[in-house]
């Protein structure tokens, strides 16, 4: 399980005891702040600078242009003397200084440096249409999918998901799975088509192919491999076998826009057996907890 | 109460898929418009983390969001164990709008924008699966 995550927030007061920050000046220093991972607030009151007893409420960094006199705010505490928030006197600095003072005091605070961190690509299941079907848990054959103790899809692991890939979401025949970044619609959350709809109904042969046939058509190409490599083992001819397979693969299942890098770092035919047999217990045992659930 | 709701904007990080003037213009403009609001870096990001911000901004129905597709919207949300209110929160998508036209849906008084509530609020069949991980 994720452990719910704090982030502190930057706030950018132009109230009564600041003077308002330019317009470029200021867009700019949002754009550079978000860019850093922190959440940005405009504030025009003091009743923004941080109402106290919030549990769990985020630390706060109060940017603004007081020209050396703090807003009375900034002498506020919350319950045990903790100030509500940080003040920082901004005036006169250019973006640079003041980024300089937000990575001062705020950079150790996230887990990794902007540009370093992970891209938040995973599912995303839209309720309202799923079915608990589980062919994206048997079809995943990274753990990303779970269930839970009644049996309901759910996503688990959304870092083991591939970067770029969405082939789980073009095997749901109900075209329940979003990416909210993907480029097309209705993967990344775009109203559904009836064409939509009707393709995705015919991908429930298709994910038949994709649940049973890809798997079995890398088994069967594995199996051929193999009595092949049982009399010439050979690594650059396996190397080359590989490559045709994935070729092979691409073509095959081409629409499923697969990233390259996805499909070359797929692991070893056997292994995925293995992980495609795994993935297909744990959805039937899914499907008999939902089977059991209905009959209680 | 104001005579809008609270706006919060996603920066939409990692992927280009809001263009980058849509955001930089919306960013400023609403800066430069008087008003108090929010930003965050990317909602994805945050319902991955299960940030704790995305319960305060679910308790709140009425706040207009400037993100992306209403649908993956509020999917973030209930991934996250904090679905979004059935009636309340506009979602203005900042992937098939411009700046100018995203701006326009934000900055609309209250009773203008009653018309236009979101279908998208349908979406919200809530489930406990979000947040529940075994």
């Amino acid at each position: 399980m994720i452990a719910p995550k704090v982030t502190p927030r930057v706030v950018l007061y132009e109230g009564d005891s600041a003077a308002p920050l330019e317009s470029s000046f200021r867009g700019q220093l949002m754009t550079k702040i978000l860019e850093r991972g922190f959440p940005v607030t405009i504030a025009r009151s003091d009743r923004q600078l941080g109402s106290p007893g919030s549990p769990g409420r985020e630390p706060r960094m109060v940017l603004g242009n007081f020209s050396g006199k703090l807003p009375p705010a900034a002498d506020s505490t919350e319950t045990a003397g903790k100030p509500l928030a940080e003040f920082r006197d901004i005036s006169g600095l250019d973006l640079e200084a003041v980024l300089s003072v937000v990575d001062e005091r705020l950079a150790d605070t996230i887990d990794a440096p902007s540009g370093k961190r992970w891209k938040p690509w995973f599912p995303v299941i839209d309720f309202s249409r799923c079915t608990n079907c589980m062919q994206c848990l048997s079809f995943c054959l990274f753990d990303v999918y779970g269930a839970t103790s009644d049996g309901k899809i759910q996503v688990q692991n959304e870092s083991n998901c591939k970067t770029d890939c969405p082939a789980c979401s073009r095997v749901c025949p109900e075209v329940a799975i979003m990416f909210p970044k993907y480029k097309a619609g209705p993967i990344n959350g775009d109203e559904i088509s009836s064409d939509d709809v009707r393709r995705e109904g015919m991908k429930v042969d298709i994910s038949a192919l994709l649940g049973g046939d890809i798997y079995a058509m890398l088994r069967d190409r594995s199996a051929k491999a193999q009595s092949r490599f049982s009399k010439e083992r050979d690594d650059e001819r396996a190397l080359k076998e590989r490559q045709r397979c994935l070729d092979k693969l691409k073509t095959t299942v081409g629409n499923l826009d697969v990233p390259a890098e996805v499909l070359s770092s797929l692991p070893s035919f056997d292994q995925i057996q293995i992980k495609a047999d795994q993935a297909r217990q744990r959805a039937q045992q899914a499907l008999a907890q939902q089977a059991a659930q209905k009959t209680q | 109460m104001s005579d809008q709701p609270r706006i919060l904007y996603c920066h939409c990080a990692f992927a280009q898929v809001i263009p980058k003037d849509v955001k930089q213009g919306v960013l400023e403009q609403l800066g430069a418009a008087g008003i108090e609001f929010d930003c965050v870096p990317d909602l994805c990001e945050m319902s991955a983390n299960r940030d704790p911000l995305l319960q305060q901004i679910a308790e709140n129905p009425d706040i207009r969001i400037a993100a992306c597709y209403p649908r993956a919207v509020h999917g973030l949300f209930v991934a996250a164990g904090q679905p979004l209110p059935l009636a309340g929160p506009e979602i203005i998508n900042m992937r098939t709008l411009n700046a100018a036209e995203t701006m326009e849906a934000l900055m609309k008084p209250r009773e203008a924008s009653a018309g236009i509530q979101i279908h998208e609020n349908e979406f919200l069949e809530t489930s406990d699966v979000g947040a529940d991980r075994t």
